[in-house]
């Protein structure tokens, strides 16, 4: 299917130039202006807000269901974490519509559409990817390991911080990927909650538009070299995703030679 | 000063418990939002009448078959394609370049998000085969989704059937398909079955891979070429141009349901297939 895509999105890159498709900072498409430059910075920020909020609490949650909780606890805890994997992403977006976004306008100011509503809302929806993966390496260290830290003394926090967390390392780093990857590509919660400006936001609560939305957001009236644009845009996601899941596949792949 | 490491411990001991406890609370906090908000406009004839006025009124009847018929006919597809080829992966081939190829494609479209599959559905299955806004466009689209899934898992499920079963079967005299089809797949269906509800819990879920292949119709599709409405995206057209919260809501609530009942069911397979062979 990828060279189908490639077919489609390339004869523009052609014509317009790859850098003022890459670098512009204009999107005006029924004007010949392709510029996505924008749009690729508010991807990458909403990543990495996603991450700042569920990062953390994902490796705390799969932290917490690795070493500390009891069986029982963890048979009613893990499927109830794998559960919010099932929920749809417009459910997602919609209450971020309802209760995250009103929470930040609040809080914060401004019109509450913006950088920190959408991360809060992605940080959420990455939380199973990073749990379930964290959660499967904490749990692939030797017993021994933790054996052997407590028995040189070491308190159950010790050895999870300074031992358990240390040689699952490399599996918590592709957890964080793949919660990118699921960042990057989310689009219906994002259309929702992001406002969909068309800059780089300025600051967090400003709003912004990713790669994802803007294919979403005007694919179903686009026509001509508005639609190869569009095409672009998503040639640019697809590259950005394949490096990310590439990275995250060596990633996993040099732990298990290890 | 020092500070005691019995303290820490305890103090991080809650303070797990607690982020563990919030993450789930925001599951069972979105669960029953969309329950309470939702129940108040939820009936029977919600179920099976048709919508008024954009969804304003009246109910999601053309929505609950487009998203039935939407699922199970990229089920009828991805089904036979995904277990065939999981079987062709561990039961009759070896590992060689051809089936790292596989693997490799396989891995690849499994982290691709959704709305890449729309645009390539739009671009392909619309636009290049001339469906147009189809219930046959979304359903290949989804199939392309839901693919990978099946065949990961059912490729799990293969491989943790004991090699002791083949073994039995070929000295009786089987043959290599009398032995995988009577034998390797009847132990492997209930992970294989996990996989498929999996994907079914996703399929009904799905809005930007559906929206733009198979269109927003709100007429009942009657054949494969007619345009249709999953629920997901009735919910989304509904909340998102402000029609009706209180449909919105009621919607959500069906589709959430019903996810969640094929997930937890799915959840329960799995368990009990993996306390079955550990």
């Amino acid at each position: 299917m990828d060279s189908n895509f490639l077919i489609e999105g390339l004869p523009l890159f052609y014509k317009v130039g790859f850098s003022n498709i890459i670098f512009g900072f204009k999107w005006a498409p029924t004007k010949g202006s392709f510029g996505i430059f924008p749009m690729i910075v508010s991807s990458f920020l909403v990543t990495i807000g996603a991450l700042l909020i569920g990062g953390p609490l994902g490796l705390g949650c799969a932290t917490y269901l690795a070493e500390y909780a009891g069986k029982k606890r963890k048979i009613f805890l893990k499927p109830a974490l794998e559960l919010l994997a099932g929920i749809p992403s417009v459910v997602y977006g919609f209450l971020g519509v309802v209760y995250v976004v009103p929470f930040v306008r609040e809080i914060f100011g401004g019109s509450g559409f913006s950088l920190l509503s959408t991360s809060i809302v992605l940080g959420i929806m990455i939380l199973p990817t990073v749990i379930s993966i964290t959660y499967d390496s904490l749990m692939s260290v030797p017993r021994a390991y933790r054996e052997g830290s407590l028995a040189m003394g070491a308190t159950k926090w010790q050895t999870t911080w300074r031992v358990v967390i240390p040689s699952a390392k490399s599996g918590i780093l592709a957890s964080y990927i793949l919660g990118m990857g699921r960042a990057v590509g989310e689009t219906m919660a994002v259309i929702m909650v992001a406002g969909n400006a068309l800059k780089i936001p300025g600051s967090i609560l400003d709003p912004l538009r990713t790669l994802t939305s803007n294919i979403a957001l005007e694919l179903a009236y686009a026509s001509g070299d508005h639609r190869l644009g569009l095409f672009s845009t998503g040639v640019v996601l697809l590259i950005i995703i394949m490096i990310l899941n590439y990275i995250a596949n060596f990633v996993i792949r040099k732990r298990m030679i290890k | 000063m020092k500070i005691d490491q019995r303290f820490t411990d305890k103090f991080v001991k809650i303070s797990l418990n607690f982020q563990a406890y919030f993450t789930v609370g925001i599951l069972l906090i979105i669960v029953f939002i969309i329950f309470l908000k939702g129940i108040k406009h939820f009936n029977l004839e919600f179920l099976l009448t048709f919508p008024e006025d954009m969804g304003r009124h009246g109910g999601i009847f053309p929505s609950i078959v487009g998203t039935i018929l939407l699922v199970l006919l990229s089920l009828l597809i991805a089904t036979p394609l995904g277990v065939g080829t999981a079987i062709f992966l561990t039961e009759y081939t070896r590992e060689t370049k051809f089936t790292k190829i596989i693997r490799f494609g396989v891995e690849s479209l499994a982290g691709i998000p959704s709305i890449i599959y729309g645009l390539f559905g739009f671009i392909f299955f619309v636009i290049k085969l001339k469906m147009g806004w189809s219930l046959l466009a979304g359903a290949l689209t989804l199939t392309i989704m839901i693919l990978p899934t099946i065949i990961r898992t059912s490729e799990e499920a293969i491989k943790a059937v004991p090699k002791n079963f083949r073994m039995v079967s070929y000295s009786l005299g089987a043959t290599k398909w009398e032995t995988t089809t009577k034998v390797v797949i009847p132990s492997a269906a209930p992970g294989i079955l996990t996989g498929i509800m999996l994907s079914v819990g996703r399929a009904m879920g799905e809005t930007a891979a559906v929206i733009f292949t198979m269109g927003s119709s709100l007429r009942l599709p009657t054949s494969l070429f007619d345009s249709g409405r999953t629920m997901a995206v009735h919910f989304y057209i509904l909340a998102r141009e402000g029609i009706s919260m209180e449909k919105a809501y009621a919607t959500a609530l069906v589709l959430v349901l019903s996810i969640l009942c094929i997930n937890i069911l799915a959840y329960y397979y799995m368990h009990k297939v993996m306390t079955r062979y550990s």
